[in-house]
Formats: structure tokens, C-alpha cells, sequence
């Protein structure tokens, strides 16, 4: 049970790439702290940083109140589960998770009585004595999370670990992290690119792009109030709207071809704006700031609720509306959209920040 | 469909595979029947032409002389009982085979998971020598050999055979396709580099281990060159080199009924390691267990 502090940590490869670009935050304790972005972002090199397995060009790493920079992952006191599990083969899952303890000199009794324990909250207690090949992908995750737990570890490290089973397990074992990660009251890091498993399992989350972070939030703050057009893109599906506007003198926002969106912005210069899908409406919306006309290009009824597909003005953007129930206008339908003041995102179009 | 239980799919022509395998089996086999008729007849015997296809009855005497006392020509006993001949076959056979795995385990393991400067050169010059066959190199290390006053001694005969590129290689791949997250979870999990060795990469290995193991053993067991350079002493023969000797007597008589039992014993236990070792010698082959 530890904070985990991050200090400017920085990695360079060996060939000169600059995968973490100096990181700064702190996972308080008992935290489950998300660390999404998509491939190549640095993630899970940080991750790997925080484990031990990759050694930190500069900045520190602090588990509790230790710097543990030259310590082996073996001495930093964390457990990892792996996107493919590693587990070792020739073990059977009571020695997989045996293992880990045998080698710290952990009494045979106490072993045992740990290894049961967390047999136990896994439901795996009928498995033991098998192979890791003779279980389920889903179970073999299980097996991964017990050798995590037996260790009673500072904190938990996870990379990637559902990327490997199918959507429905997926789901439940997301869940099932969750609640045993609260239960357990762990610190935990968990890699992600899935934006949904991130939404669902963190307290926090912290978005990272190109070995950067983004923003820093709780899943609904970085939701509802994105910092920047890549976290705006990032977290929800369907994304947000982005396109460009430009100010004119008194500060009236308008599309590329000249069609006025209603909305004011006092920002100098070109501006990109934001709206979620699920914000934006074809009916009437009683005082509505963003009012803009234009015309159906495609409705992709999905049951609950409809996605309709409008191109604004006369040239585009092309931008998605959630729409509740059924809607069937066909292509080509000349619409209003409209969304009120407070869902209007803007960003700079230069940096891609918010102003 | 096909083969299901109770009705035997037979597709027209079946019996054409069944022929073939017949008739191999016969073109393999004749010769070592041969052999073994012609180890139980007397010289006499072989010397009629045809020569009778059908067990004679001097088994009990042939193989039994050959055992103690040894073949030669003419009646003159110039080789060691086939015995011991096969206990030192036996040795160095095993001693080859061993040190060559444990060797290049060993090698391939730091070759694979450190890094140690010039790892790829160190590798490189391991997979170089794939291309120099002991018979390349032989005066120079029977030299080296000789230097160290190892001839005539089950340590002149095994050590330069030891060390060896092919073992390395095959590990080598082996080893490259254990995940490197199983590495890094035996870190996080407290092993060392040793105790990765011992609870890991060798269990891991057993497979690979095993096909070697019978590929060395009868690449040791059917050395001749290098035994017959450096062994002067009779007490030392291999059954390789016995059977050579028996054959070549410098104008004396060969007695082929002993040359065949001698020959159809030094057969018998590579046979044994093959039969006994199969099942792992394939899936060693063919299966990464992961």
C-alpha cells in the first residue's frame, strides 16, 4: 500500500528515440490509475519504467517513500500481469503462483496458506494442480492476477491484460478487476489502449500521446471537459466533432465556406471546435448557441439510438449526431443542428489546446 | 466421413501404400537378416556360394567369442572383446553427448539472454565453425591433443569432440522463442540469472535436450577417424574402429561370421537410444512447447 510519484521521468533508447518524454504525477494509495493512448505513445514503456524491466534515462520513479530507480524489479515490491499472461509453462498453477514467494524465502506454510487465499478470491481453487495449457484464456488471466496477489505487492502493474481475450470475457473480467483492485485496495497502473476499459476501471486517468502527457482527470473530467483535440478525439465513441471555424472581427465563428454557427469566441485567430455527438440535436433546443444548417449524408440506426451522419453548411464538415430512437430522414434532408452554450468545446487550431 | 468408428474408409487402390511400405521394409531389413544368418554360420559356411539364407547353429559360439576374447584374422586376436569395445563406445558416446548439451546450453544462454559486448561476434564465430567438420581440423587439434599429453585416454577421445556449433544453434532458436515476458515475470518474480536457468529455461528445454541427446549419442557412437588417431592402445578400441580392424587383416583370413556379430552388436544401442527416446526425439523436434 503506496503512493506511486513520478518525477520527469525521461527514456531514450539506445538508438536515440525518445519514448517518455519527461512524465510528472502521482497515483495516490489505493488508487486505479489508467494510462491510456494509442500504440506508440509510451504507456507501456513507462510502465515497464515503473517495473524495473526498462532502466530510466533521468527523473525518478517513487513507490511509497523509496526512489527506486537502481532497484531490481524484484526489490521494488510490485507485482505485473502481462497482456499474455507469462505464466510459466512447466507449472503447474499452484507453483506459477508458489514461485514468486519460494524464491524470497517465504515459509512453505505461509506459501501455502497465501496461495490458497487468493485461489480462493480468484475461483481457481479447482485448477492447482494443472497446467497453464490446459486452462481457458480467461483463466489463465486469473492465474496471472493470483501471482500478482499472493505477493501482496505496494502496487500492481498492468500492461495491457485483457487485449488477449474475447470481447465478452473481456468485459467481464474488466469488471472483475475492478472490484478486486478495490477490494484489495492496491495502488494500481494499469496500460491501455481501449479507451471504454479505461472509461470503466479508473479513478484516474491519465491520456498520453507521442511520450507526452495530455491531461490528468478523473474519467468524467476528462470526458466532459477534454484539454486538447487529441483527448477530445481520444475518449468517447463516437469521438467528438473537431473541425475548424474561423473569428471574425466582432467575434462571430464560421465554417470554412462562410455558413455562420451562431457561436461567439472573443480567441484571435483560427479556432477548432468540439462537439460530442451525444450533445448535438436536429430537433429544436430552446435557446441553443451553436445553430447551424445542413444536410443528411447517411442515418445508421443502431437500435437505441440513431447516428446520423451531417455534412454542415454546403461543403462540410462532415460531423455525427447521436439521435434517440429511430430517425429516418433520408439522405439529403436539409437539417438545423444545434447544441447548447455549455457543450461547445474550443481549441486553439495552431496548438490543438483548449482556450 | 472418413475413418469414422466401425466403417473404415478405404478409398480404391489402398492396398498401393501397404505394398510399397512392404517392399521397403524387406530392401532395409534383408541385409541385417544377411548379417545375422551369416554371425551364426561357420567360415566354411559363408564360403559356399549361395550362401544358405537360414540360421545356422554356431550363434552360442560366434557371439559368445566375439563378447570375450575379440575378433581378428586368421585366428590371431588383434582387437579387444567386442565388450569392452562397446563399454568404451558406450563412454565416449555418452561423454560426447552430455558435455556437447551442457556446453551449449550454457553458451546459447548467454548468447540469448545477455548482453554481453560483442555478443553477435561471439555468436558469429560459434556459427562459423558449422562450416569446419572435426575431419577440417583434425591435424592440428590431434596436436594441441597430443601436447597436452591426452592420447590414448577417454579424455583425448571425448574433449575436442565436445564443444559444438550445431548444439549451440539449436538452442539458440529454441531459446529465442521463449517470450520475453516470461523473462520478465521470473525478474519481477525474484529469479536470477541461475535460478532462471534451473527452474526455467532447462525444464523448458527437456524436449530440445532429449532430441540431441540421441542425435549426439550416435554421432559420437559412429566416430572413426578421431578414435583411430588418437587411441593406439587396444584396450581403448571403439566397436567402430574393432570392426574396422577385423575387416582389414593384412592378408590373413576375415572371419565374417565375427566381423557380422560384431557388427549387428555395435548396431544395438544407438537402435535402443532411438527406440527408447522417440517419442521425445519428435516432439523435440517438432513442437515449442509455450
Amino acid at each position: 500500500m503506496a503512493e506511486v510519484r513520478l518525477n520527469g521521468v525521461r527514456k531514450v533508447y539506445a538508438g536515440g528515440v525518445e519514448a517518455v518524454k519527461g512524465v510528472s504525477f502521482t497515483v495516490p494509495d489505493k488508487t486505479f490509475c489508467v494510462l491510456v493512448g494509442p500504440s506508440g505513445c509510451g504507456k507501456s514503456t513507462l510502465l515497464r519504467l515503473v517495473a524495473g524491466l526498462e532502466t530510466i534515462t533521468s527523473g525518478d520513479v517513487l513507490i511509497g517513500d523509496d526512489r527506486v530507480n537502481d532497484k531490481d524489479p524484484s526489490d521494488r515490491d510490485i507485482a505485473m500481469v502481462f497482456q499474455n499472461y507469462a505464466l510459466y509453462p512447466h507449472m503447474s498453477v499452484y507453483e506459477n503462483m508458489a514461485y514468486g514467494l519460494k524464491n524470497r524465502g517465504t515459509s512453505k506454510a505461509d506459501i501455502d496458506k497465501r496461495v490458497k487465499e487468493a485461489a480462493k478470491i480468484l475461483a481457481i481453487e479447482g485448477f492447482l494442480n494443472r497446467k497453464p495449457r490446459q486452462l481457458s484464456g480467461g483463466q489463465r488471466q486469473r492465474v496471472a492476477m493470483g501471482r500478482a496477489i499472493v505477493r501482496q505487492p505496494k502496487a500492481f502493474l498492468f500492461d495491457e491484460p485483457l487485449s488477449n481475450l474475447d470481447a465478452k470475457l473481456r468485459v467481464q473480467m474488466r469488471v472483475e478487476i475492478r472490484k478486486l483492485q478495490r477490494n484489495l485496495g492496491v495502488t494500481s497502473i494499469y496500460v491501455t489502449h481501449d479507451q471504454l476499459e479505461a472509461m470503466t476501471l479508473g479513478d484516474m486517468l491519465v491520456v498520453m500521446n507521442g511520450g507526452v502527457i495530455e491531461q490528468i482527470g478523473s474519467p468524467l473530467e476528462v470526458y466532459a471537459d477534454p484539454a486538447s483535440t487529441f483527448v477530445a478525439t481520444f475518449i468517447g465513441s463516437p469521438p467528438m466533432n473537431v473541425f475548424p471555424v474561423s473569428v471574425d472581427g466582432a467575434g462571430i465563428l464560421s465554417l470554412a465556406d462562410g455558413t455562420r454557427v451562431g457561436a461567439t469566441s472573443d480567441h484571435k485567430g483560427d479556432l477548432l471546435l468540439g462537439l460530442r455527438p451525444e450533445n448535438l440535436t436536429i430537433d429544436d433546443l430552446p435557446g441553443a448557441t451553436f445553430v447551424a444548417t445542413g444536410r443528411v449524408a447517411l442515418m445508421e440506426p443502431l437500435g437505441a439510438e440513431t447516428l446520423a451522419y451531417i455534412t454542415l453548411g454546403t461543403s462540410g464538415p462532415e460531423i455525427i449526431v447521436r439521435l434517440q430512437g429511430h430517425a429516418t430522414q433520408p439522405p439529403g434532408t436539409p437539417v438545423t443542428v444545434r447544441a447548447a452554450a455549455s457543450a461547445i468545446h474550443r481549441f486553439d487550431a495552431k496548438t490543438g489546446r483548449k482556450v | 466421413m472418413a475413418a469414422s468408428t466401425g466403417d473404415t474408409y478405404r478409398p480404391k487402390g489402398y492396398w498401393v501404400p501397404h505394398v510399397v511400405i512392404a517392399v521397403g521394409i524387406l530392401i532395409t531389413a534383408f541385409p541385417l537378416w544377411v548379417a545375422f544368418v551369416a554371425s551364426t554360420l561357420t567360415l566354411g559356411q559363408i564360403s559356399q556360394a549361395p550362401m544358405q539364407l537360414w540360421p545356422g547353429d554356431q550363434f552360442w559360439v560366434v557371439w559368445k567369442d566375439v563378447l570375450e576374447v575379440g575378433g581378428g584374422g586368421g585366428g590371431r586376436i588383434i582387437t579387444a572383446p567386442v565388450s569392452t569395445m562397446m563399454w568404451n563406445s558406450f563412454v565416449m558416446a555418452m561423454v560426447i553427448a552430455v558435455g556437447k548439451i551442457v556446453i551449449s546450453l550454457m553458451s546459447a544462454y548467454a548468447i540469448v539472454f545477455f548482453r554481453v559486448p560483442f555478443r553477435t561476434f561471439f555468436f558469429w564465430m560459434i556459427f562459423v565453425t558449422l562450416m569446419l567438420p572435426v575431419e577440417v581440423r583434425i591435424i592440428p587439434t590431434l596436436q594441441v591433443v597430443s601436447d597436452l599429453g591426452m592420447l590414448n585416454s577417454f579424455a583425448g577421445l571425448t574433449v575436442p569432440l565436445i564443444a559444438s556449433a550445431t548444439a549451440t544453434f539449436m538452442f539458440r532458436q529454441f531459446f529465442m522463442t521463449i517470450p520475453d515476458e516470461l523473462v520478465e515475470a521470473a525478474k519481477i518474480d525474484g529469479a536470477g540469472p541461475v535460478r532462471f536457468f534451473f527452474d526455467i529455461v532447462l525444464p523448458l528445454s527437456r524436449t530440445t535436450i532429449a532430441a540431441l541427446f540421441v542425435i549426439l549419442f550416435i554421432y559420437g557412437w559412429n566416430q572413426y577417424l578421431w578414435p583411430l588417431l588418437v587411441t593406439t592402445n587396444q584396450n581403448l578400441d571403439t566397436v567402430v574402429i574393432g570392426l574396422a580392424k577385423q575387416i582389414d587383416t593384412a592378408g590373413g583370413v576375415t572371419e565374417w561370421n565375427k566381423v557380422m556379430a560384431t557388427a549387428l552388436l555395435a548396431l544395438l544401442p544407438p537402435m535402443l537410444v532411438v527406440i527408447l527416446m522417440q517419442r521425445w526425439f519428435v516432439k523435440g523436434l517438432v513442437e515449442t512447447e509455450k
